[in-house]
């Protein structure tokens, strides 16, 4: 271990945090509010009573579970700026920073296990529920809005947080298009300094430390929402 | 806007010579098959020492191994990838540390990849073993006490045999996983499926036509699997129990 620089670190931890980690945080942030929404809707539509939705749901959710995140990046990277062109009549592919590509990326690909989680949370709802919300005269998204949902969300919190987490370090792979997240940041530096070790030590201890934490946390919210029950 | 399919491009000849594009991508296949399959092994038998110790009764060693599965579940697996590939050859000794980084292509990559993908896929085996040991009767460990087994013999006749098989179907998810995160051993220079994707992409400018033959591999591979799967779930199936698994997280 000798020859450790802690110095390296030091001098790069404002392009670390304030470049690298806030474009992670950003991404997962972003990612999750829209894969919840996004996982929720294809959710209640695998659950459709109508076929061809609950096929074109359960197609959608199985394709993106049974490929590599990896492959799925690379897709979308080249896939975002045809259908941006296509959509703006443009006559060449528009151009799409690495950001935008990956908020897309990671929401199309995650609502696809928030949509699994947010599904088994639906169907934990007794079927009386969803009957006394007709009884009263409630349409389907009304019932799906102010019933259903509000309860299978906070049975499923924990989960839906679990995945967060493996998400937030899941964003790490947007390291495949060169983006300048937490770990691409410090790959940046770590190959300019030819600093590897100390560089990717220091990003493996801050990620752990971060997923570790939030872990607690949701095993903390867990045994709350337990004993409210 | 409109994109020019050129399918034919999987026919024509890449590069380095080994034959069509096609081939190259099935050879990719065959990597990421022999980097998953051989991360397995280890992570099966990893995962279920350290699974069935954090359901011992010694408190040390329960710690121990919450210890292990903390680690390496709080690290991304890309970071881990980098961990095992640019920093462990540099904390072990000189002569080894050389002897690793010397390593011809693709070995040099194909081992860290191994090795990382083994430990992760470890932690998340060990989880299910346990889960799956916690999951019977507390009964069973007590029948076993109570005719006079000791702890080692009441896990290797009573409690092992009827996990084993509860948790064949978790495990089945496990092993798609594995295939899937073997991608990731790309960024560090192992050419499996995914990585030669992007290189034909590279090399040829076909972007679309190299990943969705990519997809259809990875979509088939899956399909093989499940089915070898619910054969052997059918073969193995506790009488009498209902099976399924319990919603989790993951990937």
């Amino acid at each position: 271990m000798q020859g450790f620089d802690f110095d390296v670190i030091e001098r790069s931890l404002g392009y670390l945090f304030l470049d690298g980690m806030r474009f992670t945080l950003t991404l997962t942030a972003i990612a999750m509010v829209g894969g919840i929404v996004f996982g929720t809707l294809l959710a209640m539509m695998r659950l459709s009573a109508v076929r061809a939705i609950s096929v074109i749901g359960g197609a959608y959710v199985n394709l993106m579970r049974s490929v590599p995140l990896v492959l799925v990046i690379f897709w979308f990277f080249f896939l975002v700026p045809y259908i941006g062109g296509w959509i703006t009549g443009a006559s060449r592919p528009i151009q799409v920073g690495a950001f935008l590509s990956a908020v897309i990326t990671f929401t199309m690909f995650e609502a696809a296990y928030y949509c699994e989680i947010m599904r088994a949370g639906i169907q934990s709802i007794p079927r009386g529920q969803v009957w006394s919300g007709y009884a009263l005269g409630l349409n389907y998204w009304q019932t799906m809005g102010f019933i259903v949902l509000p309860q299978a969300f906070r049975n499923m919190l924990p989960v839906l947080l679990t995945q967060t987490i493996i998400l937030f370090q899941d964003t790490s792979l947007v390291y495949v298009i060169s983006a300048t997240d937490f770990l691409g940041a410090a790959a940046k530096v770590a190959n300019r300094d030819y600093r590897l070790v100390e560089m990717y030590t220091f990003v493996a201890v801050v990620y752990f430390i971060i997923s570790y934490s939030l872990s607690l946390l949701v095993k903390r919210l867990q045994d709350r929402i337990a004993i409210i029950r | 806007m409109n994109y020019n399919w050129h399918w034919k491009i999987l026919l024509e000849a890449e590069p380095g010579g080994t034959g069509s594009y096609l081939h190259y991508l099935i050879v990719g296949l065959g990597w990421t098959l022999a980097t998953a399959l051989a991360a397995w092994v280890v992570a099966l038998t990893l995962g279920v020492i350290i699974g069935t110790l954090r359901t011992t009764s010694r408190r040390w060693v329960v710690h121990l191994g919450n210890l292990y599965v903390e680690i390496f579940r709080n690290i991304p697996l890309i970071v881990q990838m980098f961990l095992w590939f640019f920093v462990v050859p540099e904390l072990l000794p000189q002569a080894i540390g050389d002897w690793i980084k010397q390593m011809p292509p693709p070995w040099g990559s194909y081992v860290p990849a191994v090795m990382c993908l083994a430990i992760f896929t470890s932690v998340r085996v060990a989880e299910q073993v346990r889960a799956g040991i916690n999951s019977l009767p507390r009964g069973q460990r007590m029948a076993g006490t109570a005719m006079g087994l000791t702890e080692f013999q009441t896990y290797r006749y009573v409690i092992l045999p009827q996990s084993f098989r509860i948790i064949l179907p978790p495990l089945t998810s496990e092993f798609m996983n594995i295939i899937k995160n073997s991608s990731v051993a790309l960024t560090i220079g192992l050419l499996e499926l995914t990585g030669r994707a992007r290189a034909m992409q590279e090399f040829s400018f076909r972007v679309f036509e190299a990943f969705a033959t990519a997809t259809v591999i990875y979509l088939l591979t899956n399909l093989v699997v499940v089915i070898g799967m619910r054969w052997l779930e059918r073969r193995v199936r506790v009488p009498g129990l209902i099976g399924g698994q319990a919603m989790q997280a993951g990937h």
